[in-house]
């Protein structure tokens, strides 16, 4: 068993190694998304040509530099009260890295919480937790998340709020599911049998085992945070008003479509670009870092 | 899923939408912010609001108000909108089919294109232009119905103008129908002209509620189909010399729709719940766009009679999805 343990806790580098290999191009893509999306945000003052915030209602609605009409000092253009579109992207970025962070961290300690919990007791603890997860999961997420906003109030905390109140099943589904297979595992029945308790059996063996999946969970769950403060934000219920935010830049944009349709489209852009480097990271993470995936 | 275990499913119906509507009621009633503050004009007295509180009951303990709702619900009483002012009930039937029609088309239409998607990719299993299949399933199933709405609307509706992008019809013409079903309501009686124009509305909203989905579709069902094809009896089948788009055809496809429905079918309540901004994108009149205004202004009575429309329908599909996949399968038709 000792020489079991041994093996296992000696073998990490090189597997990760071949593991990053495994997962081929899908990591390395995903991760310079994600770099340049966290880059964006973390060093959004720097970056951003103008102040996001600032009128100059001389140049509205100009179209790229590189379309007719355009102007070299706004790079992508204005919006219809002369405010810099670029700037106002890099900014939005950093509203919606924040609020994925924040959000998808939150619902992930709730979620393992309860997932570990409802996994590892089973019977009655396992019953209601399930049953609650069914409850909750028979809302239209969506709709839940709009409500809950509203109620609560717009600003952030509230948008983070309503994400985590919503995607907590998310993990504690699938840790709940995950916790149950390792338990059935030899080396889970090996702890038991050397008498490690409960609690240190679930945070020394079965929580390290589930890493992988959490870590792709995690990325994943940051996709979905940031596309859900696309959606409060383009309805009109995420933060206050003066704040860039990539959904209210749609709604804005959506308004004058015809006029100018890059204003929509460029959110777009940046929004897809987000949540596909961040599913591909998520991806390629599992592929490196899950044995059984690996094997 | 076998008859009995379908019956427990059944039975269990109740008291899941008992569980949703206490957590409507109680979300509703716990946060701050008052609904009649939104409704008052500016100067109304002390005593004007006190009536308003009394019409509406929201003087009353929060037990007996939940008691009172309850009680109205069951008797299908969903009591008055407070932004429309309108019957609830009433609200929702003039909406809801808007809403049905669209999940419908759109559902019609990820299915036939997963379902061809997956057998063009399961033809081209283990040649390099699988890749190309396979590739093009994963995009369409990373972005979001809304996001596609977004997208189909920039491209079509206004870079090359070929669609309209609002509405569920135009105001010029005349309907003269029925029912609040246009479209199944003009096919069924033959007017193919408005079914054709209900349809020029409908199909970028649905084009984006059916990509991601019929992603899923087409993914699940290659996976199911590529297993299938590798049994026994499909070898057998190839052995004694039918062709293999024949095989893949009449015996693999059955069985393989099975766990595709199972898997799949509990998916449509995805799409439905994508409505809520799909239909805000391309202000279709349904309930999802409904559902967004009411929560603007605090609507109460409208709120908890969309999200029990939109729970019940949830519960249906569910069940629904379960007797599909019980008919389908023979092994649980005798079960």
């Amino acid at each position: 068993m000792a020489d079991i343990a041994i093996a296992a806790l000696a073998a990490p580098p090189s597997r990760l190694l071949a593991g990053l290999r495994r997962s081929g191009p899908r990591l390395w893509i995903g991760a310079v998304l994600v770099a340049l999306l966290m880059l964006a945000a973390i060093f959004a003052p720097v970056f951003a040509p103008h102040d996001p915030l600032e009128q100059d209602l001389m140049s509205a609605q100009l179209p790229p530099a590189w379309m007719t009409g355009g102007d070299h000092t706004y790079l992508l253009g204005t919006d219809s009260l002369g405010r810099c579109v670029l700037s106002r992207l890099i900014y939005s970025a950093r509203t919606a890295v924040m609020v994925a962070l924040i959000a998808a961290t939150l619902a992930a300690l709730i979620g393992v919480a309860l997932g570990l919990f409802a996994g590892s007791f089973g019977g009655w603890v396992d019953q209601s937790i399930s049953r609650l997860i069914d409850v909750w999961m028979a809302f239209p997420p969506v709709l839940l998340s709009i409500v809950l906003a509203a109620v609560i109030g717009a600003g952030l905390t509230s948008v983070i709020a309503a994400i985590v109140v919503v995607d907590w099943t998310r993990f504690a589904r699938v840790i709940r599911a995950e916790t149950m297979v390792q338990l059935t595992r030899d080396y889970a029945a090996a702890a038991q049998v050397i008498g490690l308790s409960r609690a240190r059996l679930l945070r020394l063996e079965i929580l390290p085992n589930l890493v992988p999946l959490l870590v792709t969970l995690l990325a994943v769950e940051m996709g979905i945070a940031i596309l859900v403060e696309v959606i409060l934000s383009f309805v009109g219920i995420s933060v206050a008003g003066d704040t860039p935010t990539w959904g209210s830049m749609i709604a804005e944009g959506r308004q004058i479509v015809y006029q100018a349709p890059w204003i929509m489209a460029l959110p777009i852009v940046c929004i897809i670009t987000s949540v596909i480097g961040l599913n591909l990271f998520g991806d390629g993470l599992r592929l490196a870092l899950d044995p059984v995936q690996r094997s | 899923m076998r008859w009995g275990e379908l019956i427990r499913r059944l039975v269990l119906v109740p008291p899941t939408l008992f569980g949703v509507a206490v957590i409507v009621f109680v979300l509703l009633r716990i946060v701050p912010g008052d609904p009649i503050a939104m409704m008052i004009p500016p100067g109304a007295s002390e005593a004007d609001i006190g009536r308003l509180r009394a019409l509406y009951g929201l003087d009353q303990p929060i037990l007996q108000q939940f008691a009172t709702w309850l009680g109205q619900v069951a008797s299908g009483d969903f009591g008055r909108s407070i932004s429309v002012r309108q019957n609830v009930l009433e609200l929702l039937l003039a909406r809801l089919p808007a809403t049905i029609e669209l999940a419908l088309v759109a559902t019609i239409i990820a299915v036939l294109l997963g379902v061809v998607a997956a057998l063009v990719g399961i033809l081209l299993r283990g040649r390099r232009a699988e890749w190309v299949v396979d590739g093009g399933i994963g995009v369409l199933l990373a972005i979001p119905d809304f996001l596609w709405a977004l997208i189909l609307l920039l491209l079509f509706g206004v870079l090359i103008p070929l669609l309209p992008i609002s509405g569920r019809v135009d105001p010029e013409i005349d309907l003269n129908l029925h029912s609040n079903f246009f479209l199944i309501e003009s096919i069924l009686t033959g007017h193919f002209d408005i079914a054709f124009a209900l349809l020029h509305h409908m199909i970028l909203p649905a084009l984006a509620l059916a990509l991601p989905f019929a992603a899923l579709v087409a993914r699940l069902l290659k996976a199911s189909l590529a297993e299938s094809e590798d049994q026994d009896y499909a070898q057998v089948a190839r052995a004694r010399g039918y062709s293999r788009p024949s095989i893949l055809l009449h015996e693999v496809f059955p069985n393989a729709l099975i766990p595709t429905v199972a898997l799949g079918g509990v998916q449509v309540t995805l799409l439905l719940g994508g409505t809520v901004l799909v239909e805000r994108i391309f202000s279709y009149e349904g309930i999802g766009n409904m559902a967004i205004d009411a929560v603007i202004n605090r609507d109460f009575p409208l709120i908890q009679g969309l999200v029990l429309a939109f729970a019940v329908m949830f519960i249906a599909l569910n069940l629904l999805v379960d007797l599909v996949v019980t008919m389908l399968d023979p092994r649980l038709r005798h079960g």
